[in-house]
């Protein structure tokens, strides 16, 4: 089995193949060098299809799309916007950067979703060529309420959109300020699903909505189990429940359990990965005391342990930013992540031990894996 | 009516490395158009979906800056694509 590492970074996308046995890498690219790319996303329907998420410094948002593994691309002949509005369009919504992509369904073919700042929904039927924004979520009458567009002088995020395996009118979505949003009827009609989640930056920490989900995901075989990493914890849901618990809890009080990436062994949806960075006083967001250790649990968050074998053990202080962490489907999953220092870190005994592979790239955003 | 077109170097992926071609057009609005039917997904890149200018293009006829797509455009003028950034 070939594994490739699609690498999406501030200055371009990169990509690492390796062997079955995932001990020599080889870097390829950079492609698209200068584009801020966010994402760069394999589609598990068609294993030749590449999507990616990419923007420049001077150059509005687009999306690329690549049919033969990544060797050529086309851009989007209709990137992700909003709907074109004539009253006040001094002040409406524009697509500032596609920050998300996620396949749709096993059984839509060619469906695509992805997710913007400003926040905003978008939706692809053609394998990513043409973007339609998504009305009932980007015009819910509650989305001012949910994603002001200023809840940070950014704008809110929109990220972590997940697809029910079971059922493509189910997915969730999450938006970074605002919270978590469910839909059962295909995207009609959403609803926040945050209870238990704290948000202690608000004035009112106990609200349906506001919260600030860093990465939330579904496992794959038991799509009823969802993990959030959030800016305030790290949180299970077991549905049809609705109030997440914090697992976070259970890591070291001098570590906390606040990061940005969260991931899940493939086929155990009681094992989980995260990585903790430092969310105290002023937000340094760097691994703590810089010591950059991975956190795993086996049991659904009642017991982490720290896996830093191989890792730097003092002075390093970087960052892994929520697309930038993945594991492979391997038996003994193999383990990525990407720092914002531009290097990348391989695991190939789910976590147990790590090595670098890839040194001096530039600021890394995400890193996905494909077969 | 014909114009000539300046374009920046972060635009000529579009146009297949020119730097300088020329458009149709009466209004900015309508040059615009012209270069996007013959180099697909070029406006967007510089243009919002609400017809904003984005924050790091600049338009210029000639000497003058223009702020509104509406603003006319004569024969013989020389419309400048600017890409303007700052920072690493």
């Amino acid at each position: 089995m070939a594994n490739t590492l699609w690498v999406g970074t501030r200055k371009g996308a990169f990509a690492l193949r390796a062997d079955a046995r995932r001990r020599n890498w080889k870097l390829a690219g950079p492609q698209f060098l200068g584009h801020i790319v966010h994402h760069i996303v394999p589609d598990p329907r068609d294993p030749k299809c590449v999507l990616m998420a990419a923007k420049t410094g001077h150059l509005g948002p687009t999306v690329f799309r690549s049919a033969d593994r990544g060797r050529t691309w086309r851009e989007a002949s209709r990137p992700p916007a909003f709907r074109k509005v004539t009253s006040n369009p001094e002040t409406a919504r524009a697509v500032d950067r596609v920050f998300w992509l996620t396949p749709g369904h096993g059984d839509e073919r060619g469906t695509w979703f992805a997710g913007s700042a400003p926040a905003g929904l978008f939706r692809s039927d053609d394998g990513g060529d043409h973007w339609e924004p998504v009305a009932g979520f980007n015009d819910h009458p509650q989305f001012p309420q949910w994603a002001a567009g200023s809840a940070t002088p950014d704008g809110e995020f929109l990220h972590s959109i997940l697809v029910d395996p079971r059922d493509a009118r189910h997915m969730y979505l999450s938006i970074s300020i605002g919270g978590t949003f469910e839909t059962l009827d295909g995207g009609r009609d959403w609803a926040p699903i945050n209870l238990g989640i704290e948000a202690d930056f608000l004035p009112e920490p106990d609200t349906p909505f506001g919260q600030d989900p860093h990465h939330v995901v579904m496992h794959p075989l038991h799509p009823d189990r969802l993990y959030q990493q959030n800016h305030c914890g790290i949180y299970r849901l077991d549905r049809p429940a609705s109030r997440w618990a914090r697992i976070g809890k259970a890591m070291p009080r001098k570590i906390g359990d606040i990061g940005f990436p969260i991931v899940l062994h493939p086929a155990d949806p009681d094992t989980a990965w995260v990585f903790p960075m430092d969310g105290t006083s002023v937000w340094p967001r760097t691994s703590v005391g810089g010591r950059p250790a991975v956190y795993r649990t086996r049991n659904g968050g009642r017991s982490w342990q720290r896996q830093d074998k191989g890792l730097p053990r003092s002075q390093a202080w970087f960052t892994v930013m929520r697309q930038a962490m993945c594991a492979d489907r391997s038996s003994a999953p193999g383990l990525y992540f990407g720092t914002t220092h531009g290097e990348l870190w391989a695991s190939t005994n789910a976590g147990d031990s790590w090595r670098c592979v890839v040194r001096h790239l530039p600021e890394i955003f995400s890193v996905t894996h494909t077969a | 009516m014909t114009c000539t077109v300046k374009i920046a170097s972060p635009l000529r992926s579009y146009t297949g490395g020119a730097a300088s071609i020329a458009a149709a057009g009466a209004t900015m609005d309508e040059v615009l158009a012209d270069l996007d039917r013959r180099f697909p997904g070029m406006r967007f890149r510089m243009i919002d979906e609400q017809d904003r200018i984005r924050p790091h293009i600049r338009l210029f006829v000639n000497t003058r800056e223009i702020t509104r797509l509406a603003e006319p455009v004569a024969r013989a003028d020389t419309v400048h694509l600017i890409c303007a950034l700052s920072g690493g």
